[in-house]
């Protein structure tokens, strides 16, 4: 074993000092107080070196957050940790939590997905980060300790930093509290810093942003960044290291290229597999990854993967397989196993699969493990613009009121949630709504599902003014048109049996009790769910089954559209795939029409025929799928398409971003021209009298070989990508 | 045992419990079966059930079983204390104070068993209705339920009780629910206005259900288990005020009896001839507790964060 040591680090980088993270068969397990305990972590091992970006990725529950909350000595007192975990010369869990706390925020911190829970709401963001300051440094005098917090505020790219070092944390955006939690944690130079799904609360476009200061305040501080996400595109472009968990184990653990371009186990494989990719999205079929993650309360013997995986063999339900280096080293020798104990995990790429060594060595293609994906239609359809559109929406506009909340309510200005949208979509088609949280696209949704009368502006539906319809009428729209929502939990009443939930739109038509369930029992099958499992809970069923419940009650009126509400953001990548190959395939099946809105703009490459990307209540391009995310034409889609992680770290590592700056504007400011002005890329690159342009006159939608772009600067857009490769 | 503590566990767990940590191979209880499960395991639901069934029977065939007339007086008996012939004494105008608290007993128990569940639904259809429609309506049931929040309602039937001297029972036991559903119907309109906003709400709304349809398929079976402890609790407190009520004169009057018009009169010979006071107290005491017992078994079990089985 040990000259296997040394042939494994001469094979990697040169041997290097000890690891700066050294973890060791850490198990996390919850006890139950009835029933088997929740093996939550099951003796994963790795190492961080100093300055190194690892990446952990795996689906919901696999113990990312566990195992890492573990390093940090924050899990709840019940939990029973074992193993090892050293940390620049300190044995972590044999540390009390005095010792801890002294650690931690100084060598150790740690960033949060959701920062306003790590953020005390009472006191100003600027003291907090003075007092993290203070704590570890008693030398430091309070002004002095002011001062840096609003230094460090400007290196995490707030604007103001005097200003809104003042600021409580309620007052900051969602991505300035990520911001103002990366300036916290960076505050004292830490060795290690642990980010848990930092970003997946966010927009891209503010993702990527932050992303990018995590990649600053790691180079400045030269600190190691372990950074936990469900996202491959996030750690494709920024890890040096990836390590996958699966079912509390760590299944895969190599450099970020070899992982991406030779994963070594089936589950890695699948996963990367099913994930959208927005080069290829559109063109071929997505490879779900079907089946679910087993229950960590009752894990059968051998492998996790193994009811999941296509080339599972007997042995892999009977071991369970070991973390193991099986790559080809010195002179093409096949050295099938190296379990990792003491030495250096740092430059191996270690399995755990009983048929890893076949798949190294390309014995078992990567490409035959799961099926092959059928290539798609390319050709989308010319838009027959002939036929009635199923549904029309014409200079739509909603505005809320803003009052002050005193007792006699005073307006004191106008959200312009939705301020003159139109689109249509054409039978059979697919239209993709984008943009970022709080544009205005869940609020055009409403406007169109509610049925009422629009505050300004025009709904048809089937050619139907759903303003001028009567209530007979508009039932009868309501059968039409239906909606799956973005969460399938909250979307099913967790009080019905599922075959009363999909039924539920049948009563309203007065459709019988027996009529009802055997068409409850067809729609269980049509979207590939045992028509059986009719009379069970919506408690019983995964995420992704939920999903599929919701699909079937939108389908119970044979409607001509369904308006999709983000309906696979809240589910794991894992089974995205599978739901969004549903609704490819009920499209084509029903010829439904789909309204698709999203921020994933990979999943609208893929399933969209026409695309409308929305900014602060307004359509800022409309085309066609293919032509848009080409050639974008408005430098807000530009900047879009470019903020959306690619998970290929060749592509991911070699493209321009255009990063925008800044947050979304509030809705109630008053801009004048175009209203992407205060972040807009080209603006800045604009001599003064194009500028003027932009700031006077509201650029209208105007069709560009075939796109609509609102912007007077269309022709010049190629001037962004130039100024980027100046800077790069 | 085991079925209880498997059912608090997954409970605490969640309302929805992960897929990931509970994968349970049988058939998995549906949450009316899980607070019954648990509530089938607390000696206090199980004390109070049988206690009030023992009173409810006791109540219903009692006075069948008992061969003195709760109104005729017994000349030769008067003012007597306990003995063979009248197991709970004489009044001093010789009237068998068993069947006269047994009569007694069925009329406070008829009353609080309408009250208190009337009560619940008033708050149910006022609170529902507010909270979903929103709006004017809104605006015109809260400000109901605030004016008859600052109503003293025992002085507004103090001050009425002349008026319907001559109308019977009935109406005193609207009265009581009238007066007793407001809190209940602002917990239940803040609720409803919570799930108004939720998905699957909203996709009822979507598919055009009716308002009513959703109110009762979809906002009050989430709130049942509110509005079933309020019910229970309700008997007790409609109990008690009818009892105070008819104690100071003002509810049941001569010559119907109930439990508070024993009292009033007994109170004044509770030294002297205590049995007069004594029997009616203490089976208004008896029930009141198996009531109690029950509602707080209920809202235990609904809840398993409130109260013992806090963890
Ligand atoms: N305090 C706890 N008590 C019992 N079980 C727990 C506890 N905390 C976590 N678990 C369980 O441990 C498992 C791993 O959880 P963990 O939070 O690490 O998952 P994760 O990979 O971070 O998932 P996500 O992507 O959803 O954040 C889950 O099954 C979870 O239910
Ligand atoms: S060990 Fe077997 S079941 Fe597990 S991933 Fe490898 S081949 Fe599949
Ligand atoms: S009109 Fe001007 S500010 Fe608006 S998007 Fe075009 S270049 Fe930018
Ligand atoms: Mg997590």
């Amino acid at each position: 074993m040990t000259d296997l040591v040394t042939d494994l680090s001469a094979a990697g980088r040169a041997p290097r000092r000890s690891p700066l993270l050294r973890v060791r068969n850490l198990s996390v397990t919850f006890p139950q107080r009835s029933g088997p305990p929740v093996n939550a972590v099951r003796g994963i091992s790795y190492d961080v070196h100093e300055g190194e970006f690892l990446g952990i990725v795996g689906e919901s529950g696999s113990g990312k957050s566990v195992s890492s909350l573990a390093l940090m000595g924050l899990l709840p007192s019940s939990a029973q940790i074992s193993g090892s975990i050293d940390f620049d010369g300190h044995k972590l869990l044999d540390m009390n939590d005095r010792q801890l706390s002294g650690l931690r925020g100084r060598d150790i911190s740690m960033i949060f997905q959701d920062p306003l829970s790590a953020l005390t709401p009472v006191y100003t963001v600027g003291d907090q980060i003075a007092e993290a300051l203070l704590l570890h440094d008693a030398a430091l005098t309070k002004q002095a300790a002011r001062s840096r917090a609003v230094e460090l505020l400007k290196v995490v790219g707030i604007p103001a930093p005097e200003r809104r070092a003042k600021a409580f944390p309620h007052e900051f955006s969602g991505g300035m509290r990520q911001r103002a939690m990366i300036a916290m944690s960076i505050a004292n130079d830490p060795k290690l810093i642990v980010a848990d799904e930092p970003t997946t609360a966010l927009d891209v476009t503010i993702q990527a942003q932050i992303l990018e200061v995590l990649e600053k305040a790691k180079e400045l501080t030269g600190a190691a960044v372990v950074l936990i996400t469900h996202d491959l595109g996030v750690v494709a472009g920024h890890a040096d290291r990836i390590a996958v968990m699966y079912a509390g184990k760590l299944v895969e653990n190599g450099s970020t290229a070899d992982v991406f371009s030779e994963p070594h186990m089936p589950y890695s494989i699948g996963l990367l597999r099913s994930v959208p990719n927005m080069q290829t999205a559109g063109t071929q079929r997505l490879v779900p990854l079907e089946g679910r993650p087993p229950s960590l309360t009752a894990l059968p013997p051998g492998c996790p993967f193994a009811a999941r995986c296509p080339i599972a063999v007997d042995v892999c339900r009977e071991v369970e397989p070991l973390l193991a280096s099986h790559g080809t080293f010195v002179s093409g020798m096949t050295v099938p196993v190296a379990v990792v104990g003491e030495e250096d995990t740092t430059s191996a790429h270690l399995s755990a699969c009983h048929r890893s060594t076949e798949i190294a060595s390309g014995a078992l293609t990567r490409a035959d493990i799961f099926p092959r994906p059928e290539p798609l239609d390319v050709q989308h359809p010319a838009r027959p613009e002939d036929r009635t559109p199923v549904l029309t929406v014409t200079n739509l506009k909603r505005h809320f009121p803003l009052t002050n909340g005193g007792l006699f309510s005073r307006r004191i200005g106008t959200v312009r949630a939705v301020d003159g949208v139109s689109f249509s979509i054409q039978p059979g088609q697919t239209l993709g709504l984008v943009g970022e949280s709080g544009c205005g696209k869940s609020t055009t949704i409403l406007e169109i599902l509610e049925m009422t009368a629009p505050q300004a502006g025009q709904i048809l539906i089937d050619g139907t003014d759903i303003a001028r319809a009567s209530r007979a009428e508009r039932l009868r729209l309501r059968k039409d048109v239906q909606i799956v929502f973005q969460d399938p939990m909250a979307a099913i009443d967790p009080r019905l049996p599922i075959g009363e939930v999909i039924g539920e739109p049948l009563t309203v038509h007065g459709v019988g009790r027996a009529d009802r369930r055997a068409r409850v029992q067809e729609l269980l099958d049509l979207v590939g769910l045992d028509p059986q499992m009719a009379d069970r809970y919506p408690h019983e069923f995964s995420g992704g089954q939920r999903q599929r419940i919701g699909i079937a009650r939108a389908l119970a009126t044979n409607p001509r559209l369904v308006v999709l509400d983000e309906p696979v953001s809240a589910l794991d990548v894992s089974i995205q795939a599978g739901v969004i190959n549903l609704l490819e395939d009920l499209k084509e099946q029903l010829g439904l029409s789909y309204l698709f809105v999203a921020h994933d703009l990979a999943i609208v490459r893929q399933i969209a025929d026409t695309v409308a990307v929305m900014y602060l209540g307004r359509i800022v391009e409309y085309g066609p799928v293919a032509e848009v995310f080409a050639h974008p034409r408005h430098p807000y889609t530009q900047a879009l398409i470019s903020a959306a992680p690619i998970p290929d770290p060749e592509i991911e590592r070699s493209r321009t971003r255009v990063l925008l700056e800044g947050d979304l504007p509030s809705p109630t400011e008053e801009i004048t021209g175009c209203n992407f002005r205060t972040r807009c890329p080209l603006y800045r690159l604009l001599d003064p009298a194009a500028q003027s342009l932009c700031a006077t006159i509201d650029p209208p939608l105007v069709a560009h070989d075939g796109v609509d772009a609102a912007c007077h600067h269309v022709d010049r857009n190629q001037i962004i990508d130039s100024a980027l490769a100046f800077t790069p | 045992m085991s079925i209880v503590e498997g059912a608090s566990a997954t409970l605490i767990a969640g309302p929805e419990p992960e897929p990931t940590t509970v994968v349970l191979a049988r058939k998995p209880l549906s949450r009316g079966r899980l607070i019954w499960n648990r509530l089938a395991h607390t000696p206090r639901f199980w004390i109070g059930a049988v206690a009030m069934a023992l009173i409810v029977i006791w109540a219903v065939f009692g006075p069948l079983l008992y061969p003195v007339d709760a109104f005729s007086r017994d000349p030769l008996n008067m003012g007597m204390g306990p003995t063979q012939l009248h197991w709970f004494g004489t009044n001093n105008i010789g009237q068998d104070i068993y069947a006269q608290t047994l009569i007694g007993l069925q009329k406070s128990l008829v009353i609080g068993l309408i009250a208190g569940p009337l009560g619940t639904l008033i708050a149910a259809v006022v609170g529902s209705v507010a909270g979903y429609v929103g709006g004017l309506v809104d605006g015109v049931l809260v400000w109901l339920i605030n004016l008859l929040l600052v109503l003293p309602s025992f002085i507004l039937l103090v001050i009425l009780s002349p008026l319907f001297e001559d109308l019977s029972w009935v109406f005193l036991t609207v009265f009581l629910a009238g007066f007793s559903w407001m809190i209940m119907a602002q917990v239940v309109r803040s609720q409803t206005r919570s799930l108004r906003n939720r998905d699957f709400v909203k996709a009822a709304r979507f598919m055009g259900v009716p308002m009513p349809t959703i109110l009762a398929r979809h906002i009050i079976p989430n709130v049942a288990s509110l509005l079933i402890i309020d019910a229970t609790l309700g008997v007790v407190a409609m109990i008690m005020a009818e009892t105070s009520l008819s104690y100071f004169g003002f509810g049941i009057r001569a010559p119907d009896v109930s439990l508070g018009t024993l009292l009033s009169e007994g109170t004044a010979a509770a030294v002297t001839r205590p049995w007069l006071f004594v029997f009616p107290a203490g089976v208004l005491i008896a029930t009141l507790f198996a009531v109690s017992l029950i509602g707080d078994a209920l809202r235990d079990a609904v809840d398993p964060t409130s109260g013992v089985n806090r963890d």
